[in-house]
Order: structure tokens, then sequence, then C-alpha cells
């Protein structure tokens, strides 16, 4: 029955939106709908699910080290921390002059706490992340395109082309660097990603079939 | 250890340092590059241009703080754009940190909306842009193929109330609006696989026009979508951003990015040249 049971609902399920998709009758599109609510519904579970287990793993490492005298409790310390002064604030709000927390509207949202935490933490924290990637680019790119053999001179060739298609200060090549970009965007790399893309749409449909009809149980938690 | 095999092994901190130098002159110089513009931006502009006022745009903000250098100055530009034209925008954001991004948008273009300004010789007065009249913002729902699918039904179903708590049969804008077919454009502006959603989910199944906003890194991925006819237009990354502006005779932060961009480019390539320059002389050296 454990093995049975949900195998049956997957197919029942996975046959209907096949169905659902060709036919779109006013019934077949109101029991979509139902099920869509039916997906959400079991993804807010698995949000709550996340957050247990985010609170239970750092829970648990605090813990150990205080059973262990060591100070790997810090970094867990500063994650629940911040998991809770993102939480807190933002059920707390104002509604019609009265102050509280309110979990069922989105007063919290409003907040200038809540905001602050996002846009002067939040948001520099992230940028200065992701504009780091630029330094660590410019070191791969100086390691990384040696004109080695036919091939990585290829690449070699590519990135430049591409870099200096809105280069300035290339003079006359200028517009000719920018052709080859338009032709190398639109026509090899068209090409190759077509291709990944075709191939990538047969998988998963034979991915979906085989899960529909039971062959692929990977979802039960067995190969 | 010879002059060559130097330039091979240059420390990367000599690198950091470089690029971080000519990054502050250029960002704190004041002048400014030209920039080409190509088709794929040309088309999402021209079509926010032919759509008759009181349109409806949809603008997907699906990105994080992490991808705001490239992504927010398309933001910008398209909203004060469609604002500008009259046209109704209508938003949600499908990534956690969406919302955020969607407010400091909001908020810095309805300021700009108060000033009245000429672009491409056309005068446009100042307006009040009022929320519930001239934009909605939906907020932000987890699950972003469902709320695509959603949407498609009725904007209602997944966004009952909009993201400060009105419910949506009660603001103006959204009077007769139910599903992507009163919409006119959706353009969705993102750093992650939320494009490849809206293009299975929403385009596909609901047959709209759609353009795509996407980091530099992305943009070469969805040229497919671009020749089949499923996109309209792609904006790339900063570049895409500045070719908005250059178009909107807006320039803002994409066109002041572009310099630093251009300059940091210039870097990257002169360390590559640099290295294999040493690269083929060790070589030829050790070949005699």
């Amino acid at each position: 029955m454990k093995q049975q049971l949900p195998i049956a609902l997957v197919f029942i399920f996975g046959l209907f939106m096949v169905f659902q998709y060709f036919v779109p009758h006013e019934t077949s599109e109101e029991a979509y709908e139902f099920l869509l609510d039916w997906i959400v519904i079991i993804g807010i579970f698995a949000l709550g699910l996340g957050i247990w287990s985010l609170i239970k793993v750092n829970w648990d490492k605090i813990a150990e080290a205080r059973r262990n005298n060591t100070r790997e409790w810090f970094y867990p310390c500063v994650t629940m921390a911040g998991l809770l002064m993102i939480i807190i604030p933002g059920f707390y709000g104002t509604k019609d002059g009265v102050s509280g927390f309110y979990f069922l509207s989105s007063e919290g949202l409003q907040n200038s706490f809540f905001r602050q935490l996002f846009n002067y933490i939040i948001v520099p924290a992230q940028s200065t992340m992701f504009a780091l990637l630029a330094f660590y680019i410019a070191s791969a790119a100086y390691r990384a395109f040696r004109a080695r053999n036919i091939l990585s001179t290829l690449l070699l060739g590519a990135a430049l082309i591409v870099m200096l298609r809105f280069n300035p200060y290339i003079g006359p090549l200028s517009p000719i660097f920018a052709d080859m970009a338009n032709w190398l965007l639109n026509v090899p790399n068209l090409a190759a990603k077509r291709a990944i893309v075709i191939g990538i749409g047969l998988g998963v449909v034979a991915t979906a079939m085989k899960v529909v009809l039971g062959i692929e149980r990977g979802y039960m938690g067995k190969g | 250890m010879t002059l060559f095999d130097k330039m091979m092994t240059l420390d990367r901190r000599w690198i950091f340092l470089f690029l971080a130098v000519v990054c502050f002159i250029t960002y704190y110089g004041k002048f400014q590059i030209p920039i080409p513009v190509n088709s794929e931006v040309r088309s999402v502009y021209n079509k926010i241009e032919s759509l008759p006022e009181g349109s409806i745009v949809f603008l997907g903000i699906d990105y994080d703080p992490s991808s705001q250098a490239e992504l927010h100055p398309m933001t910008y530009a398209i909203m004060e754009h469609c604002f500008r034209r009259k046209l109704g925008v209508l938003t949600a954001a499908l990534s956690q940190n969406g919302p955020g991004m969607a407010e400091q948008v909001f908020m810095d273009v309805v300021d700009s909306m108060k000033l009245p300004r000429e672009y491409n010789g056309v005068e446009y007065p100042a307006r009040d842009i009022v929320k519930g009249v001239d934009y909605v913002f939906l907020g932000y729902k987890p699950y972003f193929s469902l709320i695509i699918l959603g949407m498609g039904q009725n904007f209602r179903i997944p966004f009952p109330a909009d993201y400060y708590g009105t419910p949506l049969d009660s603001i103006p804008m959204m009077q007769g609006v139910n599903n992507y077919d009163q919409v006119a454009f959706v353009c969705d502006l993102t750093s992650g696989n939320i494009a490849d959603a809206w293009i299975s989910y929403g385009q596909s199944r609901f047959n709209f026009d759609m353009a795509l906003g996407l980091t530099g890194v992305m943009a070469a991925d969805y040229y497919p979508f671009l020749n089949s006819g499923q996109l309209i237009g792609i904006m790339g990354g900063l570049f895409g951003a500045a070719q908005y502006e250059q178009l909107a005779d807006n320039a803002g932060l994409a066109k002041d990015g572009m310099r630093v961009q251009v300059f940091a480019h210039l870097v990257i390539i002169l360390f590559i040249i640099i290295a294999n320059v040493g690269f083929f002389m060790s070589r030829r050296k050790q070949g005699n």
C-alpha cells in the first residue's frame, strides 16, 4: 500500500494534468484551479518545514558547541538572530492607529525597521557579494584565457569579441566587433542553445512519462 | 624566473588593485560614452512606445539585490517610460527580495514624475502618480510557476489583495483587468530561472507579447526564444539597460555604469594579452 498509493496518485494526477492542458473546458479549468490551490497549500507547509529545519539544525549546533565547550555557537546564533530580526518586525505594524502584531494581514511590511533592515543590510550585503565577482572574473580570465590550442583560441577570440562589442574606444573596429558579436550570438550560440533546449525538453517529457508510469520512483526516496 | 614567466604568473592581488583603481576613477569621471542600440532592445522600446494611452503593462520585478546593478536601471527606465506614456503599470515580484526592489523603484520614479521633463524632444508635464490608479503592486508569492499560471486564470487567484492589503476588486486600475488578456505587454526583469517559467507557463500557454530583461551572463541563453518569436525583445545586462536609457533619452544608472564596465573590460583584456604574450614567448624560448 505504501508503494502503490503514491504511484496511483501520481499516475491519476499526472494524466489529468496532461488531459487538462489540451481540454480548455470550464469544468477542467475549475478542477485545475482547485489543484493549483492545493499545490500552494502543500508548498506553504514545505516553507514551514524549511523554517523548522533551519531552527533545529542551528539549535543542535549551538547545543553541541556548549557541550563540547567550543566557539562553534557563534555563527548559528547569528543565523537565528537574523531569522528572528526579519520575522518579528515583519509582523509588527500599525492598523487604524493601533500598533501591534498582525499575523493575518500585511501591516508589518510597512514597518520602518523592517524596511531599513532590507535597505541597509540585505541590499548592500547581497550587492557587495555579487560585485566581488567582477574581481574574481578578472583574475580567472587572466589565468584561463590562454591560446593553448584551437579550441581555447576560439573561446578566447569569442570572449574578446563579445567584451569589445560596445567599446567605443577601438575606433573603426567598433562596428565590426558589434557585427561579429551579433553573429556569434545569433548563429553559433543560437544553434547550440536551441539544440540544448530541445534536448532538455525531450528529456523532461521522457522523465515526466517515467514518473507518471511509475518507472522513475526517486520522489519516494528510493532510486 | 624570467620576465615572460612573471607575465604569466602575476599575483592576483595586482589584478584586483588595478581593476579597483580603474573602476574608482571611471566611476567618478563624469564623461559619457556612446551607446550603440541593437534591435533586441529597440523592439522592447518600440513596443511600449506603440501602446495606446491607458494600456496595462505587466512588469515582473523578479530579482534580488545581488543583481540590482544590472536590472535596477532597466526597471527605472521602463517604469518611467510607461508613466510618461500614461500606461498603467501592473507589477509583481516573484523572488523573495523583489518587493523591496520594487518599492525602491516606485518611490524614486514617482518622485521623478513630479518634475516636468523633455525626452527625445517631447515635453512631458509633471504628473502625480497615484497608487491604484497609475500602478498596482501585487507583491510577492512563493512558487513562481504556479503564480504565473494562476495569474493567467485571474490575478485575484494568487493575489486577492495588493501588497498593501487593498482588495484588487476595489482598486480602480484593476476594474475589468482579470488576466493576461487585458495586459498589452509583459516584461519580466529577472536574474534567475523565473524567466524559463514565464516562457513555459506564461507566454507559451497564454500567448501574450513578452520581453525579458536579464543579467549579462543569462542573455545568450534566451536568444532561441527571441528567434522563435516567443520573445519580442531581450535586454541583456547593463548594456541592455543603457541602450534602453539611450532610446528613452533618460540617462541614468546604466549609462553611468557603462563607463565603468567598458574600462573594466579593457583592463581584463589587457591582462589576458599580458598572459598570452608571456605564454607564447616562454613557449618559443622553450622550443629554442
